[in-house]
């Protein structure tokens, strides 16, 4: 498998999703926010985790009309796998690409703790290594990690089976306990814990290994 | 636009004495100009010239093979084998902080990770040491929600872990809050930047974000007592643009592995004046400015103003000419500002040039070295008397009393504001002891603490100055750490008057026997002084910050309670009650001597803990609040009760020095009192973490009604 991270300038968990890719047996290439292509072969476009231009009023607003956006955009609409993790969320919520924006937590404070989740499906290329229902412990770092959509895309999401994970108890006041959720072609997943933060026993814990090990086993198969 | 002419009035606003004015006048050998008084006040006031301080910070010892580079520079460098080096310093910005928390706190932030990556680390580890008023005071819930933020505001946009930290209440601080920032970064121990400049007619290249009118004067601002007109010094505290810092971090780092890099200094308090004239004095140069390059952010800024703005997220580096398309390249990608301000001269001259005006023509040499130093008339602080008697108090009733003060209920809800694990090399987070990093891609850890207990300083300056020091060293030890070096952030009141001098000289003293005795110098460090209101000083509060290696990750001691475990101590329990916790928290008596810190005993049993540590399944330092606190602690964090088969008041929340609470199984502790024996350290069983009850003597309570004080004491108190 080949991934490629996004770096904007103000991207602080590229090294770290770069770490938990490689760990899991895949190629890394970093790409930087003013390029406007992907390198060929990328099987997966990472949006890391961060504050990509600082993020003082709409976070990833600005990231989103980035150069790379349109080829993440691209790769999504080619059927590409792409996944945005925190930062990486709001950014593919602002780019579109996922339905919903994610408000300010409910108690307007940055929260940083290991948080309960419970994975809500296994189909799909990042949860197929888990047991629907099965509760993981994977940490949280956000000040906007608040969920928010109508109840109609909430609606939409529950019953396409594209929630990816919930919170056991929400820390920011998501809508529906939302922590993730997936595109209608199941390739793009957003979500705001940072399974990269699971990936080592010496560092958060092991729980958010089987994330990547499963995208890694399903994409080293070519896409179809 | 016309200058302000040179008026007593405008030289006590400056902060200068008439003493100093005349030295100026000498110096100078004619009336300054108005940039030129400014420069000179940036330059001699207490912040930037240590001049009370500097004749006593000599006397510490700054030196060892482990260290790099002591005092002096940006920070501190220091080796941990394998060609690495861990970068650190800790620097106070209690002033702004009062003022205006968010930005305050957010800035020193900057400030202090600016000090780390200018001298080529990369910034891995925070922490933060902070004191408020009591909590009942009308504007202590304000500074602690605004102070929180603002580091977390700073820190986490930056991306850079915050592993620990204190925080403490005490009315001595209402009127003026501390808050001390910590950071610590990696570098390749043969690829470490210095600010001395080298070489004549190299350009001077100003790097990071544009200049404004925010912080001017700010240095001379911390270099004052409060009074009620603070209000009107709000606009001399800097805003930070952590975004701005992470691209001058990524930036700064990228040019240097281009090899343009001379020499560099980051602009923090003075600005462009501290940063031009260290660079020049360094390197026995002088400087020249040429101040309409400089990239500003606001119109019709005067020379006066540019050169004493403290706009934050800059740098000053002298360039490799050659090299200067390459540098200019990197600073192109990163969207910041790199200008040519002006360049290295022969000369001893500190030359200012508006628009080809001389501003400012001074003596670089005599600028830099010349500050004023003063021997400030001292007294000893008197011995304190000794202690009445303590009434026994129920054991848990004692401990109630001590997790419901926001001074020892868990900190959780400040922590989990951080982000504590961004670099996902974050091995323990803040909670009980040292925070612990995995240096990236290696086996190896380090591990952080600040400490200090004021009330012990104030009680008594040496002891209290040691005991500072070898709280640190117990910290880095309960987790298997070996200690590597110091920085000392020294917070003071007003060193005119004498006892408060007195409280200085004696915290010096202690941790200079202390950092020698333990084998962890002195490497970087600042100190904050006039930290009064309206005549009223702070507690001497010298935070010590320290470091310690862990050679491998199998070599931590976890934090790993069972049930079934037993509890033992380290060291002596004499029962030391004279400002403890307990009397402060209870009796609300600040009474007696501080404990007293026997050197070569903590020498010997922080040996003792590493030597073992096979053996130690958790461990922590009692400090603070004794036996009873530190047992309930570990016990509430594994979630398991616990049984102290003690039930005096001084067994249980004496605060005798040099002592350690173990936890591990039946066959381990046997194994712990055989090695004990051949060392010759005091080691007792204390009881056992059992069940889901608090015992402490014949007196209980549940564990989960305890740990839920425990945590939401904090909240609260200052939510």
């Amino acid at each position: 498998m080949h991934a490629a991270v996004v770096v904007f300038p103000g991207s602080n968990c590229d090294r770290d999703l770069a770490v938990a890719f490689e760990a899991a047996g895949a190629k890394v290439s970093k790409v930087w926010h003013k390029d406007t292509e992907i390198p060929q072969g990328v099987d997966i476009i990472g949006i890391p985790g961060g504050f990509s231009f600082g993020d003082y009023l709409r976070c990833g607003a600005i990231a989103a009309k980035s150069p790379i956006c349109g080829s993440v955009a691209a790769h999504a609409q080619r059927g590409g796998y792409v996944l945005g993790i925190c930062n990486g969320f709001q950014v593919l919520t602002e780019t579109g690409l996922l339905p919903g924006v994610l408000l300010r937590n409910a108690g307007l404070k940055y929260i940083c703790k290991t948080v309960g989740l419970k994975v809500e499906t296994s189909a799909s290329a990042y949860t197929e290594g888990y047991n629907a229902g099965d509760t993981v412990n994977i940490p949280i770092a956000h000040h906007d990690g608040n969920y928010f959509a109508d109840d109609e895309t909430i609606a939409r999401l529950q019953g396409e089976d594209r929630v990816a994970f919930t919170y056991t108890e929400t820390p920011n006041g998501a809508k529906a306990d939302i922590a993730g959720i997936l595109s209608d072609n199941r390739r793009v997943l957003g979500l705001m814990p940072h399974p990269e933060r699971a990936a080592d026993a010496d560092h958060g814990g092991t729980d958010g290994q089987a994330l990547f090990r499963a995208l890694t086993g399903a994409l080293s198969a070519p896409v179809t | 636009m016309q200058e302000p002419a040179i008026t007593p009035d405008l030289i006590a606003s400056h902060g200068l004495s008439p003493d100093e004015y005349a030295r100026i006048l000498q110096i100078v050998g004619r009336e300054p100009s108005f940039t030129e008084l400014g420069i000179f006040s940036a330059m001699w006031n207490e912040h930037c010239s240590y001049k009370s301080s500097k004749k006593w910070l000599r006397t510490l010892p700054t030196t060892g093979p482990q260290v790099i580079c002591g005092p002096g520079e940006n920070a501190g460098v220091v080796d941990i084998g394998d060609g690495q080096a861990v970068v650190f310093k800790m620097e106070s910005h209690n002033h702004p902080s009062y003022i205006e928390p968010y930005q305050g706190a957010a800035t020193g932030m900057g400030g202090i990770l600016r000090d780390v990556f200018t001298m080529g680390a990369r910034p891995v580890a925070a922490m933060n040491s902070l004191s408020f008023g009591e909590p009942s005071h009308p504007k202590t819930r304000q500074l602690v929600n605004g102070v929180v933020e603002g580091i977390g505001g700073y820190g986490n946009c930056f991306g850079v872990p915050t592993v620990g930290g204190e925080v403490r209440f005490d009315p001595a601080y209402n009127g003026n809050c501390l808050v001390n920032a910590f950071a610590a970064g990696l570098a390749d121990a043969d690829k470490i930047f210095y600010s001395a400049a080298s070489g004549v007619g190299m350009p001077v290249v100003y790097l990071g974000a544009k200049t404004g009118r925010d912080g001017v004067g700010g240095a001379t601002m911390a270099s004052a007592e409060f009074d009620d007109t603070i209000e009107e010094k709000r606009p001399t505290v800097q805003v930070g643009d952590p975004f701005t810092e992470k691209r001058l971090m990524e930036a700064t780092l990228e040019l240097m592995q281009t090899g343009a890099v001379i020499s560099i200094q980051d602009m923090g308090a003075a600005g462009l004046t501290c940063s031009a004239v260290e660079m020049g004095d360094k390197g026995n140069l002088g400087v020249r400015l040429d101040l309409e390059n400089v990239p500003v952010r606001e119109e019709a800024m005067t020379a006066y103003e540019m050169m004493l703005s403290e706009s934050q997220e800059r740098m000053l580096m002298v360039l490799r000419p050659e090299l200067e398309t390459e540098a200019k390249a990197v600073f192109d990608k990163w969207d910041l500002d790199f200008a040519i301000v002006g360049e290295t001269v022969a000369e001893d001259r500190f030359l200012v040039l508006y628009n080809g005006e001389v501003k400012a023509d001074l003596p670089l040499k005599t600028l830099a070295g010349t500050a004023p130093e003063y021997d400030r008339p001292w007294v000893e602080t008197p011995c304190a008397p000794p202690l009445a008697e303590v009434p026994a108090v129920d054991p848990i009733d004692g401990l109630r009393a001590l997790i419901t003060s926001p001074n020892y209920a868990a900190k959780e809800w400040v922590y989990t504001q951080y982000d504590t694990m961004v670099m996902a090399d974050t091995v323990r987070i803040p909670g009980i002891g040292a925070g612990i990093i995995r240096v990236h891609g290696t086996d190896k850890a380090l591990a952080f603490t600040s400490d200090v207990t004021p009330r012990y300083v104030k009680a008594n300056p040496v002891e209290g100055g040691k005991q500072a020091v070898a709280e640190a060293y117990r910290n880095l030890s309960a987790v298997g750490a070996k200690p590597l070096a110091t920085t000392d952030n020294l917070n003071f009141g007003n060193p005119e008057k004498p006892e408060i001098m007195g409280q200085f000289v004696g915290a010096i003293k202690g941790i200079g026997e202390a950092v020698a005795a333990l084998d962890m110098p002195i490497v970087s460090g600042n100190v904050s002084l006039y930290n009064e209101t309206d005549g009223a000083a702070i507690l001497p509060t010298p935070t010590i910050g320290a470091v310690g290696l862990i050679d491998s990750l199998e070599g931590i001691i976890g934090c790993d309670v069972r049930d079934g475990h037993v509890a033992l101590v380290l060291g002596e329990t004499t029962g030391h009650l004279g400002q403890s916790a307990l009397l402060a928290e209870v009796y609300n008596r600040i009474e007696g001597d501080a404990p007293p810190v026997d050197l070569a005993l903590e020498k010997a049993h922080g040996d003792f803990i590493r030597a073992n540590r096979a053996h130690i399944k958790a461990c922590t330092d009692l400090s603070d609040g004794g036996l009873a606190l530190a047992a309930f602690e570990m016990a509430e964090a594994a979630g398991v009760g616990l049984c102290l088969e003690a039930g005096d008041t001084a067994t249980l929340f004496g605060e005798d020095q040099g002592r350690y609470l173990i936890a591990c199984n039946f066959d381990q502790a046997e194994a712990l009192m055989i090695a004990a024996n051949t060392a010759g350290v005091t080691l007792q069983t204390v009881g056992k973490f059992t069940g889901d009850t608090v015992w402490l003597g014949h007196a209980s309570a549940p564990l989960a009604e305890l740990s839920a004080t425990f945590r939401e004491s904090f909240a609260n108190a200052v939510a």
